[in-house]
């Protein structure tokens, strides 16, 4: 099989390495060759943050380049819009709606874009976004965001629901794992 | 069962399989995770060293005692361990001890691009270059054995795409090294001139040795291709990104040992395309070997020498095609990473842009201090380096003296603040120096260090206490401020400037993210009160921004640490 690349972007901080980590744990766990790829370091004080998934066959390249993302999952709109350019052709973007200003743009130095919603449409991209912050309290937890995406992106894989649940059981505390799980299944069945 | 593992947690897996039994480094993005995993073998005894030199010759220690040891840096560590380095390559070892120098192409986390590949040519040491976790797990035992066999440290070059990357591993259990006795040997282990003169001649052997093994071994292997008319030489992740783009389409010379390389395997393969090309990332080390020995080829020329290659360069250059792609036609702003909410450098930082001081840095979190809006830092060159080039600037110019600081974090104080320290008593220039001591070493990710009182096991320990230790070097003038206090910060430092002696500012607050710390909770605008003069945004809070000409204080990110309520001249925050 032809190789299958997802990148998950966001702010740091927001939880982006555990929905990596449950995604490659799945993966291997179904025999694909994996590679999953993340920068450690500056990127996690509230910068630009982005983690590459691929699997397949036989997966060489640790990172995916401009053009080859099937998927991109984004925390934020501002990075679903700062790496648009990596989707490939036929491509989908799911993106919460969250906005979080970066520091160019709290201080004034810049501003952030009015309807990057519309504008990534305009490009002919399917873009799935949603207020995933919202549901992640419904859950009971803010932190829960991770979550509500992953299942959200579950709806793409055709994985059964064991087996997401076993990889979540692996990769959350015991004490969240309700509120995960909770999470989890409101990404999955919300209907936009 | 395949598991995932990050390439430094393969290569500390690596290194537990075969029977390491010492390990002594600095932590340096991105070769921490090594020695974080390594600690938790409990076969392993394991620490956090001040430096890595102070690791490499603790490693050294070990080796000679008979156990296989490790040391673990980034590639600018190397450079303060290169002293050493070249040395133990003279001496050899007891038992096998590997070095780990992890590069960082791009600077995702780092203040300069160097290629370490030059350290192996220079100290004549032979180095491996694994291309995944896989191939970093199983590197390490071959690292001790050819370490074991020609009597010398073995380098194992990482990279910030093989250290930060998963990929799947196959476990084996440990196997234990017996230790090996210690025999007294002055003419292998002293090197003055007689000893070392009778030594070198050994090393340029040793040299001859491993080349020959390099013909041999399968670290270094030939991959056939369809197309013969180009033929490709490549390590590390550039290999990985011609696979990706090549397929099976050219052969390909995958080099697993980088120093000393193998001429005769080159030669053949060379004889046996059309064109060779390189694929190296960084400087043009395989491409100038395969020069120097007559084999025509290109590299630079095609990929050049600055930043990291991806699938997508590779492809361009050789003529494959690459994804479409769409690009949004928008001004996106920039995310820079920011001082986390909460951070106590914050106040500080704002007390010395406020004072207009030239701020001489250093290398940590607070190098940040450098960005919008605080933009408080005049230099940042290495660890250490501004304890005494605030010295040099004050010396220099003695005018520089009151309105001059020099800015260290207390894990880059101990790393080597101190010397620097000690030659502004010795040689007494009148400079002031604020250590900001947050209480752990903080941009590699919370690693323990002499001044935290706990050891990389996590266990208590003797605790470095950094007053006593200004005070014994011979600066009179040592304090303590807090950086959430403004005022007192303010106070401190102008008299501190104004004062006719040397002097240390110790502003103490522990890291807003560590697990211990207990946060005030967050604070919130008066939005009757408040007139949207922003002045509570010169600090550069991420959770502070204005929404309809009033600030809002984020209260996810917020952790009331009240800096931003002592610049309001209205009172409208947090009351």
């Amino acid at each position: 099989m032809k190789t299958k690349n997802i990148m998950i972007v966001g702010v740091g901080g927001q939880g982006t390495l555990l929905a990596s980590k449950l995604l490659g744990k799945i993966l291997v766990s179904k025999g694909f060759d994996v590679k999953v790829s993340e920068v450690h370091g500056m990127s996690q004080r509230g910068g630009s943050v982005v983690t590459y998934v691929r699997w397949g066959d036989k997966v060489y390249s640790p990172i995916i380049d401009r053009g080859e993302a099937d998927i991109i999952l984004s925390f934020e709109m501002l990075e679903a819009a700062r790496w648009t350019e990596y989707l490939a052709e036929g491509g989908t973007i799911i993106s919460n709606t969250q906005q979080t200003n970066p520091m160019p743009v709290i201080t004034g130095a810049a501003e952030y874009p009015l309807e990057l919603d519309n504008k990534i449409r305009a490009l002919g991209i399917n873009l799935d976004c949603f207020d995933a912050l919202s549901l992640a309290n419904e859950a009971g937890s803010s932190k829960a965001v991770n979550l509500v995406l992953l299942g959200r992106l579950s709806n793409y894989f055709d994985f059964t629901q064991d087996e997401w649940m076993k990889a979540i059981e692996e990769s959350v505390p015991p004490k969240f794992l309700e509120i995960n799980k909770k999470a989890f299944e409101l990404g999955k069945n919300f209907k936009s | 069962m395949k598991q995932l593992m990050l390439g430094n947690e393969a290569f500390a897996r690596g290194l537990y399989e075969a029977g390491c039994a010492f390990v002594s480094s600095y932590p340096g993005t991105p070769s921490t995770e090594i020695t974080e995993y390594a600690a938790k073998y409990k076969e392993i005894y394991a620490e956090w060293a001040p430096n890595e030199k102070v690791a490499m010759e603790s490693a050294f220690g070990a080796s000679l005692a008979g156990k296989r040891s490790f040391c673990g840096m980034k590639h600018v560590g190397l450079n303060v361990a290169a002293d050493p380095l070249f040395t133990l390559s003279y001496t050899g070892i007891n038992a096998g001890m590997i070095i780990a120098v992890a590069d960082d192409p791009g600077m995702h986390s780092s203040q300069n691009e160097q290629d370490s590949r030059h350290y192996a040519i220079a100290s004549k040491l032979p180095m491996l270059e694994p291309a995944d976790s896989g191939e970093a797990l199983r590197f390490a035992e071959v690292a001790y054995e050819l370490s074991e066999k020609y009597d010398c440290p073995v380098i194992m070059k990482m990279c910030t795409r093989i250290a930060h990357s998963q990929s799947p591993v196959e476990i084996s259990e440990r196997t234990e090294a017996p230790a090996k006795p210690y025999e007294k040997n002055p003419q292998k282990y002293i090197m003055m001139p007689g000893y070392a003169k009778l030594k070198h001649p050994v090393v340029e052997k040793r040299t001859l040795d491993l080349t020959a093994y390099a013909e041999e071994t399968p670290l270094n292997f030939t991959e056939q291709g369809e197309d013969n008319s180009i033929g490709i030489i490549t390590s590390s992740t550039s290999y990985q990104y011609v696979k990706e783009v090549c397929g099976n389409k050219y052969p390909v010379l995958k080099l697993g040992m980088i120093n000393p390389l193998p001429p005769e395997k080159i030669k053949a393969f060379a004889a046996s395309v059309g064109k060779v090309i390189v694929v190296e990332e960084l400087d043009d080390i395989i491409e100038s070997f395969c020069k120097n020995i007559g084999v025509d080829c290109k590299g630079k020329e095609l990929f050049g020498c600055i930043g990291e290659f991806s699938q997508n360069l590779i492809a361009e250059k050789l003529g494959f095609d690459t994804g479409k792609f769409e690009k949004l036609d928008e001004n996106i702003p920039a995310r820079p990473p920011v001082m986390c909410a909460g951070c106590p450098h914050r106040g500080l930082y704002y007390i010395l842009k406020k004072n207009k001081v030239n701020v001489i840095g250093d290398i940590g979190c607070y190098t940040l201090g450098a960005v919008a809006p605080l933009n408080a830092v005049d230099s940042v060159v290495c660890m250490g380096a501004s304890v005494s080039g605030l010295h040099g600037f004050n010396k220099a110019n003695p005018e520089n003296e009151g309105r001059s600081v020099a800015v260290i974090g207390d894990s880059t104080f101990m790393h080597s603040g101190i010397t620097g320290l000690v030659n502004i008593a010795y040689n007494e220039s009148n400079s002031t120096v604020i250590i900001l001591d947050n209480s752990i070493t903080g941009m590699t990710g919370h690693q323990q260090n002499p001044t935290t009182g706990f050891n990389l096991k996590g266990d208590p320990c003797t605790k470095i206490d950094l007053e006593t230790l200004c005070r014994s070097v011979g600066i009179n003038r040592v304090r303590v401020v807090d950086p959430y206090n403004l005022k007192e910060c303010d106070d401190a430092l102008k008299e501190e400037l104004a004062a006719n002696e040397p002097s240390v500012i110790i502003s103490r607050r522990p890291c807003a993210l560590l697990k211990y710390v207990k946060h005030n909770g967050p604070i919130e605008v008066n939005a009757d009160k408040c007139i949207g003069c922003k002045s509570c945004m010169r600090i550069g809070c991420p959770a502070i921004s204005i929404k309809d000409g009033k600030a809002v204080i984020d209260a996810t990110l917020c952790t009331g640490c009240g800096v931003c309520k002592q610049l309001c001249p209205k009172d409208a925050i947090g009351c």
